[in-house]
């Protein structure tokens, strides 16, 4: 049995240690909001927080995330926090599969750098987005940090 | 208004603007008496009213509106209630929307008109029929409340999800009139508003589908749980044409969780009770392909290929007009260049999924991302055997669509093969690798344009030759017969005053799927021709814009939205060191769109993208804020492919697997985009794919005027230029 914490709450899993923690949360937790994009690290889709520093799920073996806390985007709560609300006045998302990741992305980078430079989000938010929206994820960091104008473009 | 085309239900009764508007006839669907609300339940107040198909009203006055195609990104699960909206004269901030599902529009005689989400057709295919049954509920509701206040309907408005008397100021809400409402006959006629009179339309809106997104609500395909479901990862002949040989089962069944391979035609699937199990499984899978004679197919003899395509003497032409070549050529100075565009993948964040249930009593159940609902219910009834009015489909959210997953809907198929092999509900899902080397590709293309100058460096004569397998051929909707109308998209219509013309085609027939990538054949076409123009410009000594501007007499909105952009980019004013701009223009799918790039070059081989100014024309506006989100998206969407994009072919097969080796352009990288809309109002054009066109050739004619060099094939990378 292999004991995890994710969004605050205890699960025991009788599951294989090496299996990614990204498919623990979607196949057997049924937290859907972390997405698979592409397996190896590159995309950013499964951007979730490992005690508050941003990881990707489908590069971590779920037996690495024992006694550490995982968040989610559901264990953001409902839209509140400043990020959240920065994405929702600019109307980030386009098709939003990859906005979970950006969010998360983006709410470490803000805890680790409350006043971020361009340079610093352009080097934390390596997340692929087929969509086009990093401009506006980009000012919706710098809106949610108090820095940016929010733009109506 | 040239562009407004009636549908077959509403039927126009008279063009003529009478007090405002336009009249439109309004045709009720055949079963819609089976559908109405009971008027007895319903005046309670306690449940919702069906006022017609697309409109529901709640009790407490807010408004269900439905939207029957698929939401993928480019915003019209919010624009097209706002079409609807704007004409009932409901409280925007209390519409709420929901999806049509494909066997509710087929039990319901079509009511909700085609699903099918592409060619940028949601807005102008539907926008008719959708202001016409927000007007026809409007009546209704207006109808119902006069009624009941004994005073003449024209004497009453609807505004904000109200009724209001207007001599006596008294008030019903959308809710206390709707059950009434429904039960009245609809007026043959109404009016809609003229674009002077909208109030929603053309305001930037907050899109509906947001407030989900930021919170990880969203269910997408990927997402999909039902009771008793089962995962399955799938391979399939990585040789395309090619068929599935053999599989050593036993070497795979007895690992944790894994309850069956499934050898399919061309494939092979794993099913497991987690798609991490059924994907590694997989991957220990011995298999056998019979390759299909393609085994050996290599870029070389592609290339090869699409160059013998340039000297046939067979090709279909396509538009010719003007002096015959041998004339105009002759006469004058000759410019020539021949291009390459590469096999582009759509590469949706999503991978291919769907998931599907058969049940004892031949009912089938899909639930699928898919660019179109009904082409998934059909594809679904006919793999399983049973009659379309047996299969239920549930459109998820779509992570990405950008033309994959809407005629093709070999994801739909393959889940209801391997739900009957395992008798119980599978969830397939696609890794990005088979994702990836399973595609049908943007065409690889190769053109040879040629251009004739006079003494004064006029263009007098332009030749085109296109040679590229055709889409429409590879997905059967169309007879392999050498000809495809959409191949020379851009050249057979363009909208330049070319003297004398000729341009033809030669279809090229290859192993490789094709398919529609986002604006089809205008992706390789307008850089073809965009940037050629920037070489016969430079060969005539003259300014790339101001060539293009002397061409574009005869086509005033191209010549707007060019001035447009290259106004707003300062073009012609001095520039810093090492700063260089690119200008391009194309109409697409009804929309008219120019780009300038500004770039500055770090040394030989680097550069940094600085910004985009795009001026687009689409006629009349609907969200201008999703207008803006479309054009940073086509823009994303095209540099991504211009700097980086390739698929390659070795031995048969696509040689990239993963974003490593089709690399995709992320935020460091992203320029800024400035929007410039330039509505000249009379027209309903598209806005997801427009904005892409440009942006290639607007690059690479910013490399040119800082090189000296053209770009004769994309990607950027294969020449090693690159962002810095």
């Amino acid at each position: 049995m292999l004991e995890i914490k994710v969004n605050g709450q205890e699960h025991a899993l009788d599951i294989d240690p090496e299996t990614p923690l990204l498919w623990v949360l979607r196949d057997h937790l049924h937290l859907h909001g972390t997405k698979y994009g592409c397996g190896t690290g590159l995309c950013g889709s499964c951007t979730v927080h490992l005690d508050d520093r941003a990881v990707r799920a489908c590069l971590v073996p779920v037996s690495a995330v024992s006694g550490k806390a995982v968040t989610t985007i559901e264990g953001l709560g409902t839209g509140s926090l400043a990020v959240q609300q920065a994405w929702r006045e600019l109307d980030v998302p386009q098709c939003g599969y990859c906005q979970p990741g950006m969010i998360m992305a983006s709410v470490a980078l803000l805890r680790e750098k409350p006043s971020p430079t361009d340079a610093d989000i352009a080097a934390a938010i390596t997340n692929i987005c087929r969509c086009g929206t990093y401009n506006r994820v980009r000012q919706a960091i710098l809106a949610a940090a108090g820095k940016g104008e929010a733009s109506d473009a | 208004m040239p562009e407004f085309k009636l549908t077959r239900r509403a039927f126009l009764i008279q063009s003529a603007v009478v007090g405002g508007g336009l009249l439109v006839g309004f045709h009720l669907p055949a079963e819609r008496s089976l559908q109405a609300a009971e008027p007895a339940t319903i005046a309670s107040g306690a449940q919702p009213v069906e006022v017609n198909a697309w409109i529901i009203i709640q009790p407490d006055d807010s408004v269900l509106i439905r939207v029957a195609r698929s939401e993928m990104g480019q915003g019209i699960f919010t624009a097209l209630p706002m079409l609807v909206a704007e004409e009932l004269g409901c409280d925007w901030n209390r519409v709420q929307a929901e999806y049509v599902t494909a066997d509710t529009n087929l039990r319901r005689n079509n009511v909700f008109e085609s699903m099918s989400t592409g060619g940028s057709r949601s807005i102008r295919g539907s926008q008719e029929y959708l202001r016409t049954a927000g007007a026809v509920a409007r009546e209704l509701l207006v109808g119902a409340a006069a009624r009941r206040w004994g005073v003449p309907a024209g004497e009453c408005r609807a505004e904000n999800s109200l009724i209001t008397h207007t001599p006596s100021g008294r008030t019903l809400g959308f809710g206390a009139v709707a059950a009434e409402a429904a039960s009245l006959p609809p007026p043959e006629t109404v009016f809609l508003k003229d674009p002077d009179e909208w109030q929603l339309l053309g305001k930037p809106v907050r899109r509906l589908d947001v407030p989900d997104k930021i919170a990880g609500k969203p269910v997408f395909g990927t997402d999909v749980e039902i009771p008793g479901m089962l995962h399955a990862a799938i391979h399939a002949c990585p040789v395309f044409g090619g068929r599935l040989k053999g599989f050593d089962a036993a070497a795979v069944e007895k690992r944790p969780g894994v309850v069956k391979v499934v050898g399919l035609d061309d494939a092979v699937a794993v099913v497991a009770e987690s798609w991490w199990q059924a994907q590694q499984a997989l991957l220990a899978l011995p298999v056998t392909w019979d390759e299909a004679g393609n085994g050996q197919v290599d870029d070389a003899a592609i290339r090869s290929n699409l160059e013998a395509g340039l000297d046939v003497d067979d090709a279909v032409v396509v538009a010719e007009h003007g002096k015959p070549v041998a004339a105009f050529q002759a006469a004058d100075r000759q410019v020539e260049a021949t291009f390459y565009a590469p096999y582009l993948a759509h590469a949706t964040m999503e991978p291919m999924t769907c998931t599907a249930a058969l049940y004892p009593d031949g009912r089938v159940e899909v639930w699928v991302p898919t660019q179109n609902a009904t082409a998934s219910l059909e594809a679904a009834a006919r793999t399983a055997g049973v009659d379309p009015l047996k299969v239920e489909v549930h459109n998820t959210q779509l992570g990405g669509g950008f033309g994959r997953r809407g005629a093709n809907q070999d994801f739909t198929i393959q889940a209801v093969q391997i739900a009957r092999a395992v008798g119980r509900p599978v969830k397939l899902m696609w890794s990005r690798e088979e994702d990836m080397q399973h595609d049908f590709y943007r065409p690889a293309s190769m053109a040879r344009l040629k251009a004739t100058l006079n003494a004064e460096g006029r263009l007098t004569g332009m030749t085109v030759r296109v040679s590229a397998p055709s889409i429409l051929t590879s997905l059967g909707m169309k007879q392999d017969d050498g000809h495809d109308p959409i191949a020379l998209a851009g050249f057979a219509d363009t909208f330049y005053a070319i003297p004398s013309l000729r341009a033809d085609y030669a279809a090229r027939r290859l192993h490789v799927p094709v398919g529609f990538w986002r604006s089809v054949n205008h992706s390789q076409n307008a850089y073809f021709r965009e940037h050629f123009l920037d070489q016969v410009a430079h060969a005539a000594g003259q300014d790339p814009y101001r060539f293009r501007l002397a061409l574009l007499g005869e086509a005033p909105r191209q010549r707007a939205v060019l001035e447009a952009a290259a106004e707003h980019a300062g073009w012609g004013k001095p520039l810093p060191a090492k700063t260089w701009r690119g200008i391009a223009v194309e109409t697409a799918f009804g929309s008219h769109c120019a780009q300038v790039v500004e770039l500055r070059l770090e040394d030989d081989k680097r550069f940094r993208l600085l910004r985009v100014v795009c001026a687009i024309d689409s006629g009349h506006v609907v969200n201008p804020d999703t207008i803006a989100a479309q054009v940073e998206s086509g823009i994303t969407y095209g540099l991504t492919a211009a700097l980086f994009g390739e698929i390659t072919i070795g031995r048969g097969r696509v040689e990239q697997g993963n974003f490593d080796d089709y690399p995709m352009l992320t935020l460091r990288d992203m320029p800024v985009v400035e929007t410039h809309l330039v509505p000249s109002g009379d027209f309903w054009g598209g806005v997801g794919e427009p904005p892409l066109p440009p942006i290639a050739p607007a690059l690479c004619n910013a490399l040119y005027a800082a090189t000296g060099k053209p770009i004769q094939s994309l990607p950027l990378s294969a020449h090693g230029l690159r962002p810095a």
